[in-house]
């Protein structure tokens, strides 16, 4: 019980860190300031055209979701490293594994609680929009995105202990991470169309990426498509599990042979 | 004693603000003259120049996105030969099952690929029952950055006018459309359907039509030889012999279907309808074979 409760008072620090920087404001401005313009324009006096605005809406909810949570992520261990707080902190009976996971859960949770103010914007704007108010739809998009970030903040937190500079590593993995959900799925067909072993070297690369796209929501809500089954948003759920557990162990591995 | 006069800051910016407007209004005019009428000025213009024609495409591409409700190939996947909602202002049924019944992506390759369909859309649908307006934003944008697009205009009017029964903005946009590509035989033959079909004007109709083959006969002999004009051309004649038919002008409905006949793909059928025009035309006292006023 002890072991998770320092990895929660490391998390609640993480936390509080979402509120004491401008980050989350400055996107959540700008996210809001851009979709109640984009909801002002009128096309061909048709007050029903909403999807448009649901994308736009949707595209800038996923994108300053991803951005909150890979800064949150790649500036954690390199912050703790400058500042020299992590001697104080690892001077505590803490271990490296505690701080590893409760900056995981603290950027995961820190993400998921912007989330949930840009879900809850998003749903306020396109239910005066559309007189909808589709909760489990939001509910399951929320989750599967919620769980996208989780990976994408495991990842990010492995970057910080392979890169020296945070900013090189919050470059590399948004490279990354955006790479994996434009092309990811593609790469079985791209294989195709080389012969071997550049065939070979792009299967296995299809094979060991995390499949991040499963969880890009945004076609789900922009276009109303049907709930998908839970069971499927289980089994999505346990694989990115599989994964942010792959990395945070990668992590850890690395943070534990790293010279302070 | 002489009074010196003080102005206040206040008024200075009040009088330089008039000066302004004056000056706006004035100079508006005289832009407005030397501007070529065939070239629209919009936001897009003015921020990203003629770049701005890059994104017309993808725009127009995003309509067909929203089309199929985000079932849509990738550039790794197998292509539409023609995009959907283009299809179906061509007059190929919506309905007909040639066009939805195109699987883009295949069978799942393996068990990643399957697992991710299950968060996909796995079905070709198109929108219905006035769905469709929501691909109207993008016609709109991509007629924004690129106004010589003329497509924009026609595909945007056709489901204006037919779903969303609001034929007064499909002519408006049409309208637009003109003004930006003076004498464009595709926009007016699009704008004689509306008025044939939805404002049930024949005269105007004819008119518009016979203005639009008169435009397509001015191209020059390599542009009249592409597919795309050549189905142009018969649609606005074989549109013309109906209506010359409707209004009892024969012979002039026979004559439209007679030069149809040279560039049609079914040339069977229109033998048929101008072997039935002859005999009516034969059945009718001979008074009324004059031929039409409209000429």
């Amino acid at each position: 019980m002890k072991f998770v409760s320092k990895i929660f008072a490391i998390a609640g620090v993480v936390i509080k860190e979402l509120y004491r920087r401008k980050d989350f404001y400055v996107l959540f401005v700008l996210t809001a300031v851009i979709t109640i313009a984009a909801g002002m324009v009128h096309f061909f006096d048709d007050p029903k055209i909403v999807n448009y605005l649901k994308a736009i809406c949707v595209l800038l909810i996923s994108i300053s979701a991803l951005i909150i949570a890979i800064v949150m992520a790649a500036r954690q261990l390199p912050a703790e490293r400058e500042s020299r707080t992590i001697f104080p902190l690892l001077a505590k009976p803490v271990t490296r594994a505690q701080v590893i996971l409760g900056k995981f859960f603290g950027c995961w949770l820190a993400s998921g609680i912007a989330l949930l103010f840009f879900y809850f914007f998003f749903a306020v704007v396109i239910g005066t929009h559309e007189q909808s108010w589709p909760v489990l739809n939001y509910l399951q998009s929320f989750w599967l995105q919620w769980v996208l970030l989780g990976v994408v903040t495991a990842m990010v937190l492995l970057g910080s202990v392979v890169f020296s500079a945070p900013s090189s590593n919050v470059t590399i993995c948004f490279i990354v991470i955006v790479g994996i959900l434009l092309l990811g799925q593609h790469l079985n067909t791209v294989a195709l169309h080389h012969s071997e072993p550049l065939r070979s070297v792009i299967y296995t690369i299809y094979f060991l990426i995390p499949h991040l796209e499963w969880f890009d929501v945004r076609d789900r809500l922009t276009y109303n498509w049907p709930l998908a089954l839970w069971m499927d948003c289980l089994l999505a759920t346990l694989y990115a599990a599989a994964y942010a557990g792959l990395f945070l162990l990668l992590t850890w591995l690395g943070f534990r042979r790293k010279s302070l | 004693m002489k009074t010196r006069l003080k102005a206040s800051p206040c008024w200075i910016l009040i009088l330089l603000l008039a000066v302004c407007f004056t000056l706006a209004t004035a100079l508006q005019l005289r832009v407005a003259k030397r501007n070529n009428p065939g070239q629209s000025n919009n936001v897009f213009k003015l921020f990203m120049g003629e770049g701005r024609r890059l994104f017309a495409h993808e725009f127009y591409v995003m309509a067909d996105v929203y089309f199929h409700s985000g079932y849509y190939p990738s550039i790794f996947d197998k292509q539409e030969s023609q995009s959907d909602v283009l299809g179906a202002v061509r007059g190929e049924s919506d309905d007909d099952e040639d066009t939805t019944n195109v699987d883009f992506f295949g069978a799942p390759k393996d068990w990643i690929d399957a697992f991710g369909w299950k968060f996909r859309l796995d079905q070709h649908t198109h929108l219905s029952s006035g769905d469709q307006r929501e691909i109207l934003p993008w016609l709109q944008l991509a007629a924004d950055m690129d106004p010589q697009m003329v497509q924009t205009y026609t595909v945007a009017a056709f489901w204006l006018r037919t779903s969303l029964h609001n034929p007064k903005e499909a002519e408006a946009f049409l309208r637009e459309g003109l003004r930006n590509n003076p004498d464009n035989c595709e926009i007016l033959f699009e704008l004689g359907r509306l008025y044939n079909e939805d404002y049930h004007d024949a005269n105007r109709a004819r008119n518009v039509w016979v203005a639009a083959l008169r435009y397509w006969r001015a191209q020059s002999d390599d542009a009249k030889k592409s597919v795309e004009n050549k189905r142009l051309y018969d649609a606005m004649l074989v549109n013309l012999a109906y209506l010359e038919e409707n209004a009892g002008n024969w012979p002039q409905a026979i004559e439209y279907f007679e030069m149809a006949k040279q560039v049609s793909p079914d040339p069977d059928a229109i033998q048929k309808r101008i072997d039935e025009a002859r005999q009516k035309l034969a059945e009718q006292p001979p008074a009324s074979n004059a031929p039409a006023a409209h000429y």
